[in-house]
């Protein structure tokens, strides 16, 4: 009833291919975007923007760096927080040494140092593999954590190895600093969400995405059919990386406004975003943000209904939230290994042949 | 359809938290009681709600306003701590005590924008001193470079006045927290020719083996440290383990409450402490306190921390609000007062001692008064030493002063680099 597929004929390649090849699914994906663009800036309060939707959004971002690495390209990587806190001491850097540069360049040039740091630790990527890249990439996390927490130059030599973000404007309006509306911060992050979604859906689908996944599937066989196994796990290597550093300056400059590389980039972030990843779907854009919307609004929404709502205790409520996110992710590893965006595919299945299956 | 029902939970939920009780004083507690900081958040909690809960039993509020209380979880984590402040902005918050640096440093520029006053009682960022740039900020009575600063001059006293070629190990939380104290120890290592060795361990500090290592190597005259959470009884007992002299071993006032020296036993005998106020339940107040809070079973947590060292913080960081809000109520000659308000409270808070003796709490807390260009009090502090066999802190010196000179003076730089970084002219505001 839902999905109505009758009389929707595709008579040309183009729109054989495309993202959304069922008119449902392509009218929901435009409407989304309508509401997130017009609708949205007008209901959103300052509480859901600053503690619910901005985070969200940023950690998807991160979230499609490291599936681009990991869900696409099969290469395990550890040092997510790193190459965030790369894009942020990046953006800190360019923000107070560039005072004139608009701020989107700036993330944008974050992203581009990223790519530059991720690809040097990807190299050992051609050497080794599975757990073994996982711990040559836990050691990027170690020494640019070090490098950020202990080399006075990264932080401007401030006497308390902070950095914290000047205010920035765009159009006129702050998107940094303490004036920054709740709107220009979720508009800002929405905008640079929504580009490199659509990029990143782009990058997979064509040749280099394909690369990827052959890399992924079973390199010695990519390799033998053409695919050059250098520039495949170096390319995913800097996308991903121009990735995760937009979302590492977008998380300091936009939502913490001051930060510190141990504290706000820890390894712990590193797992955050993985897992995220795991629990969205490995190879799936969607899941990039099925997972964050799980592991960044969930537990939020959850203190609110345990401590605003029940009025249980704020350490209770903390430690429950701990145990429930816990147990829904080993749920959900057992009940859909591939993760929220294979679940979603078979309801889909399903959806489709409703109410009437055969 | 299950998601249907939890998310008018939310809308259910976000309505509720929308409007807030007029009538009543709204007092936030960004608190940590989970996490690896836990051990020492709980216990400032659990002081400062009980303090405001006994004003509420015994006096009905502060002027005759009931006292409202909120607490929000941080972990000690910058994120969440952000989190709370956005949930508790709406919502008339007279006073911000995060109980942490490095959310301090992130809730500064937001409360300056948004008009709510924040007190980092000997945490947080120490240039708020000047308050013609930090209007919101106050970090009476003490901070971290007052506590450096006490320190020195006790090791001074110590040494017959002079440090000349003796060698200090800082070693410390690598935070902002525990990197403020390095600019004042380096400048009065300049001043009185100590070397100053600065050692960092990184979050949470439970490998401290290299570190200590070092110091050993080093062989250090005397090892200060800025500790917080499972980072201080490590430290302890590393240092017992390398048999270091206990009494050459001073920590921060964040260093120095039981559950930092308890776990180390009969090894951490000696060990001193900065002290910024008294401890232990001999004090008038806790007659009050028995009887209003604890036999009525109204107390926060589970009651056990009554008395210890953090505890005591905690109850005195709300007996500063609360006399702040009497201030305020006191100077606009209204019950129901305003965060602005009671920013004003604050920034003409006098504390005597007669006021300490008539709370139930004399020669707690040292006298000091707060204007615009000082918004640090008096920056005196005690040292306390342990005694492994009685288990308790007994204090050894009288107030000591700070360097107060000198840390104005830095303070003045730093703030005034922070007004042109944000384009403030720094100015009082009353």
């Amino acid at each position: 009833m839902l999905y109505r597929e009758a009389g929707d004929f595709k008579t040309s390649y183009v729109a054989d291919s495309q993202t959304f090849p069922i008119k449902f699914d392509r009218y929901g994906y435009y409407f989304l975007l309508g509401f997130a663009f017009l609708v949205m800036p007008l209901i959103i309060n300052d509480y859901w923007a600053n503690s619910i939707v901005v985070p969200f959004l940023i950690y998807t971002i991160a979230a499609l760096g490291l599936n681009i690495l990991i869900g696409y390209c099969g290469q395990l990587s550890l040092g997510t927080g790193a190459f965030m806190a790369v894009g942020a001491y990046a953006s800190y850097k360019l923000m107070t040494g560039f005072p004139a540069l608009n701020i989107v360049f700036v993330i944008i040039l974050a992203g581009f140092v990223t790519a530059a740091v991720g690809v040097l630790f990807g190299l050992p990527s051609l050497r080794i593999k599975g757990f073994y890249l996982a711990v040559a990439t836990l050691a990027a996390q170690f020494f640019l954590i070090w490098l950020f927490t202990r080399q006075a130059w990264f932080y401007n030599y401030s006497p308390t190895g902070m950095i914290s973000a000047p205010q920035r404007e765009v159009f006129g309006g702050a998107v940094t600093g303490p004036r920054a509306s709740a709107v220009a911060m979720y508009m800002i992050c929405l905008c640079f969400l929504v580009s490199l979604a659509w990029l990143a859906r782009n990058l997979t689908r064509g040749t280099l995405g394909r690369q990827w996944m052959a890399i992924r599937d079973m390199d010695i066989a990519a390799e033998i059919i053409g695919v050059n196994p250098l520039m495949a796990k170096v390319t995913a290597f800097a996308v991903s990386s121009v990735f995760v550093g937009i979302a590492g300056a977008l998380l300091f400059t936009v939502y913490l406004g001051a930060a510190e590389a141990g504290e706000a980039f820890g390894i712990d972030k590193s797992f955050l975003v993985l897992f995220m990843v795991i629990i969205g779907g490995l190879g799936s854009i969607f899941g990039a943000f099925a997972g964050a919307a799980f592991l960044i609004v969930g537990p939020v929404l959850l203190k609110l209904l345990l401590v605003n709502t029940l009025g249980w205790p704020t350490d209770l409520a903390a430690h429950l939230e701990i145990m429930i996110v816990g147990a829904l992710i080993i749920v959900f590893l057992i009940l859909e290994p591939h993760g929220i965006a294979a679940l979603w595919r078979t309801i889909k299945e399903k959806l489709r042949l409703w109410p009437f299956p055969y | 359809m299950k998601m249907s029902r939890l998310a008018a939970a939310f809308v259910a939920t976000m309505i509720a938290a929308g409007p807030s009780l007029a009538d009543t004083l709204h007092f936030p507690s960004l608190s940590y009681r989970t996490g690896p900081f836990a051990a020492g958040g709980i216990p400032f909690a659990d002081g400062y709600s009980d303090y405001l809960t006994l004003i509420n039993e015994r006096d009905g509020g502060i002027g005759g306003v009931p006292i409202r209380q909120s607490e929000c979880e941080t972990a000690y984590n910058t994120e969440r701590g952000v989190e709370c402040y956005q949930s508790i902005r709406g919502d008339n918050p007279l006073v911000l005590q995060p109980l942490s640096t490095g959310i301090t440093y992130q809730l500064i520029p937001r409360t300056i924008e948004d008009g709510i006053p924040m007190h980092t009682m000997g945490y947080g960022r120490t240039s708020a001193l000047n308050g013609e740039v930090f209007n919101w900020t106050f970090n009476y009575p003490a901070n971290y470079w007052d506590g450096a600063s006490v320190i020195i001059n006790y090791l001074l006293d110590e040494n017959g006045g002079s440090l000349d070629g003796k060698k200090i190990v800082l070693l410390y939380h690598n935070s902002a927290y525990g990197r403020e104290p390095i600019p004042t120890l380096t400048r009065l290592a300049e001043r009185h020719g100590y070397e100053l060795l600065t050692i960092g361990v990184d979050s949470p500090g439970q490998e401290q083996g290299s570190q200590w290592l070092q110091i050993r190597r080093e062989r250090p005259d005397y090892v200060v440290m800025w500790g917080w959470g499972v980072m201080n009884p490590t430290a302890i007992q590393e240092a017992s383990n390398i048999r270091f002299p206990m009494e050459n071993f001073i920590g921060v006032w964040w260093s120095g409450s039981q559950q930092d020296v308890l776990p180390v036993g009969a090894g951490a005998h000696g060990y001193k402490a900065l002290a910024m106020h008294g401890t232990g339940t001999d004090y008038p107040i806790y007659a009050d306190m028995q009887r209003y809070v604890i036999d009525t079973g109204k107390y926060a947590g589970t009651g056990e921390e009554v008395g210890t060292v953090l505890y005591s913080r905690g109850m005195y960081a709300a007996m500063l609000a609360v006399e702040a809000a009497k201030k305020a109520q006191e100077i606009h000659g209204v019950a129901a007062i305003t965060p602005a308000m009671m920013r004003d409270g604050m920034a003409n808070l006098e504390i005597t001692e007669e006021l300490m003796a008539e709370l139930g709490l004399p020669n707690f807390g040292p006298a000091f008064s707060v204007a615009c260009q000082n918004h640090g009090g008096s920056g005196a502090a005690m040292i306390q030493q342990w005694d492994a066999n009685a288990r308790e802190w007994n204090l050894i010196t009288d107030w000591i002063m700070p360097d107060r000179e000198l840390i104005m003076e830095m303070a003045m730089e730093d703030s005034l680099a922070f007004a042109a970084e944000n384009n403030m002219t720094p100015a009082c505001l009353n």
